[in-house]
């Protein structure tokens, strides 16, 4: 039987009127958000098979183009989102465990975190557009392959925008997460907005997961 | 029901799988630099691949979880599995 693992025999503050329990209501937020996260699969499934035709096509002037990403600030930010995803799975740790001062630690430095991600990106793409290289009228590229060039970059602002994007929506819902937290709403009773965000956070990592080998290892970095 | 939508993961299983991910990390890095021909873009995404199924499974809890998000989160990668492979079959059979 369910139980609704109430404090005090009535029905917890934190159950909605349509679900009979916190068990299935907790079911239910979580598979809500997994069912969100497929779609966003797909959506950012479409980009990554585009990209992967044109790679197959044009496998020398992507490689070229490549060449002109920052390896280490790539890499350094693939490190970083990894451990802000770790950042967040400890805020949610923290919820489950009803230690209210951790919750925001943790959310605290996940945004932090991933705040180092996006200047890293703003300095990239800065150098990208100090170095003719987006798309558009002002695109330049040595070498014989500058259209196909140019097309490597434009799947390298969608994919890399879109995630940034991403991001920066992130950040705006832990800040919501973090204002909640503080008013004492999560607890091991309850916990679900902050489970749902780190489904959400380790989704956007997920992403980049793919992002930095696809897009920064075409080549041989030597 | 039982109560396994409130397991709890030990603090210690998390730090094994950032060191797991930040180890890949730098084994796709490596790997990269190695001409492995055709075999490297291979290696890149299976690395991806395993990262992605410890984060999916470890920190997004899929392990824990019940049946039905799994049913979701399976479908997710059977659609997408579909996305590439049907839009492959495409451009690979074209002379």
């Amino acid at each position: 039987m369910h139980s609704g693992h109430a404090a005090g025999g009535g029905r917890p503050p934190a159950l909605a009127h349509h679900f009979d329990d916190l068990e299935q209501q907790k079911e239910a937020s979580t598979l809500g958000m997994w069912i969100f996260l497929v779609t966003e699969v797909m959506f950012f499934g479409g980009m990554f098979t585009g990209y992967a035709v044109y790679r197959a096509l044009y496998h020398e002037a992507f490689m070229a183009a490549s060449d002109h990403l920052d390896l280490k600030l790539g890499g350094i930010n693939t490190v970083v989102l990894i451990l802000s995803s770790f950042t967040m799975a400890m805020a949610v740790h923290a919820a489950q465990t009803s230690k209210r001062k951790a919750i925001i630690n943790w959310l605290v430095l996940t945004i932090i975190l991933g705040s180092v991600f996006l200047g890293i990106k703003y300095v990239e793409y800065g150098d990208k557009f100090h170095h003719h290289l987006v798309p558009g009228p002002h695109f330049e590229f040595a070498g014989a392959h500058a259209q196909h060039a140019q097309l490597f970059f434009s799947f390298y602002f969608a994919m890399t925008g879109f995630h940034a994007l991403h991001m920066v929506i992130g950040i705006g819902l832990l800040l919501w997460i973090i204002a909640l937290a503080a008013r004492g709403r999560f607890s091991a009773e309850y916990y679900n907005p902050v489970e749902n965000m780190g489904l959400y956070w380790h989704f956007v990592d997920i992403i980049w997961i793919f992002l930095f080998p696809l897009l920064y290892l075409v080549g041989h970095h030597k | 029901m039982t109560d396994h939508q409130h397991h709890v993961v030990p603090v210690k299983v998390y730090i094994a799988i950032l060191i797991a991910l930040l180890v890949g990390t730098a084994a796709t890095v490596w790997a990269a630099r190695v001409d492995l021909g055709a075999m490297n873009i291979a290696v890149a995404l299976a690395i991806a691949i395993a990262k992605a199924t410890l984060v999916v499974l470890f920190f997004m809890h899929l392990k824990y979880s019940e049946k039905l998000t799994w049913v979701f989160a399976a479908a997710g990668v059977f659609w997408l599995a579909v996305l590439i492979g049907i839009t492959f079959s495409d451009y690979i059979t074209r002379f």
